[in-house]
């Protein structure tokens, strides 16, 4: 694929359509500046801040830019919080939609066959090959992002981390807790 | 179309294997993929949903064997010889054999920063939407040969509106070059029950993301 990917961007740069110069810019810029730390720090000011939390769950695209983290956010961003009683968990079956701006690219398996065909039908079992067992009397409630509305989740805050800063509280944020097949780190497990 | 994307209660595809520090490319050539098709969808010569129905339409032994981005490559080679901006020869060249043709708009180094961002798909309303959280609707049974964006395991069934999303570009008409023909997009919420039976943990919901089209009072 290295020699075929190589002849189109010279024909489309020969074209004069695309300037390569962009094309290093881009990578560098999904490989640097776009990631799931972007999502974990709006994840440790929802748990530390109940303002912020509250227009996250009414309009993240909105509460998102007020982090500071990107100039704009793209429209129809939804945050989705998890409970004791309802776990959530993202999906595209169709394709691959996923909240690049605020998790980065998506990883292999969320563009996989395996995860795109179960998550909707047996979500526990998905859970169970990431490791995950939820306690009994949490429900799991499957988002398919079928249209340009993206989700995150919002996951539950960890126990024994009150009184911690933001920054703390975001190392304990994975990007498969915002995807919902995975919990946060236990407090034990904080990056000091 | 009901093709081999559509792959929501598939079952014999195995388990999730997630990869440990998994990089956000795997070979040189998958981010220059990404940033090429960044570029080309930059100039405005398609849409976003005509790049899906684009990989909808590879055949599907080649759309299982192949990795995302390899996908990628592909859809966006054919594009471009499907809208003539390339030709098949110069692509097997791997060099322009001809002048291109003139396109909206270039992107350059600069610019990289400001398309990091999703663009906006809402767009005013043609009309008051027929349906409010709390309704009960069932999805239409419709088989359309070219793009939808509902899936098939959700068609021909029972739920309930959760949220009214807004207006959106309505993706089943803009690619197929019909035009956005913007529709009230809908939170549509379901039993697991409705979709896969009676066998199905009872406490699991499903939503999915409709456009009006797609739904009809229940």
């Amino acid at each position: 694929m290295q020699l075929r990917v190589r002849a189109l961007e010279t024909v489309l740069a020969e074209k004069g359509y695309i300037d390569p110069a962009a094309i290093d810019a881009l990578i560098e810029a999904y490989e640097t500046k776009v990631g799931p730390h972007n999502g974990a720090r709006v994840v440790a000011k929802a748990w530390s801040d109940p303002a912020f939390k509250k227009v996250l769950l009414e309009n993240a695209s909105k509460a998102v830019v007020t982090l500071g983290l990107m100039n704009r956010v793209g429209d129809h961003l939804i945050a989705v919080e998890n409970t004791t009683k309802q776990h959530n968990m993202i999906v595209c079956t169709l394709c691959s939609c996923y909240p690049w701006e605020v998790l980065g690219l998506p990883p292999v398996w969320y563009k996989s066959a395996p995860y795109r065909s179960r998550a909707v039908k047996d979500p526990r079992g998905v859970l169970a090959d990431f490791g995950v067992a939820l306690p009994n009397g949490t429900d799991v409630r499957v988002w398919d992002s079928t249209a340009e509305t993206r989700f995150i989740v919002l996951p539950m805050r960890p126990a024994g981390t009150e009184g911690w800063s933001e920054e703390k509280l975001a190392t304990l944020v994975t990007r498969d807790s915002m995807i919902g097949t995975g919990l946060p780190k236990p407090a034990s497990e904080a990056a000091r | 179309m009901n093709g081999i994307h559509d792959m929501g209660g598939m079952d014999g595809f195995g388990k999730v294997e997630p990869e440990k520090n998994e990089p956000v490319f795997h070979a040189e050539w998958e981010g220059r993929c990404l940033a090429l098709n960044r570029a080309m969808g930059y100039t405005g010569i398609w849409t976003i949903d005509e790049t899906r129905a684009g990989i909808e339409e590879l055949p599907p032994a080649l759309y299982l064997t192949s990795s995302y981005y390899k996908k990628w490559a592909l859809r966006l080679e054919n594009l471009v010889v499907e809208r003539g901006l390339a030709d098949a020869d110069e692509m097997k060249a791997g060099h322009a054999l001809r002048p291109g043709k003139t396109l909206k708009r270039k992107l350059n180094a600069v610019d990289v920063a400001n398309t990091l961002t999703r663009g906006s798909y809402g767009r005013l309303a043609q009309s008051p939407a027929r349906f409010k959280p709390g309704d009960r609707v069932r999805t239409k049974n419709i088989h359309p040969e070219t793009h939808t964006r509902l899936p098939r395991y959700a068609r021909d069934h029972v739920g309930v509106i959760e949220a009214l999303r807004g207006c959106h570009v309505y993706p089943d008409t803009v690619a197929i070059g019909h035009g956005e023909n913007p529709q009230w997009l809908y939170t549509v919420l379901f039993e697991g029950r409705e979709l896969w039976g009676d066998d199905t943990d009872p406490s699991l919901k499903i939503s999915i993301e409709a456009f009006e089209p797609y739904l009809e009072p229940a």
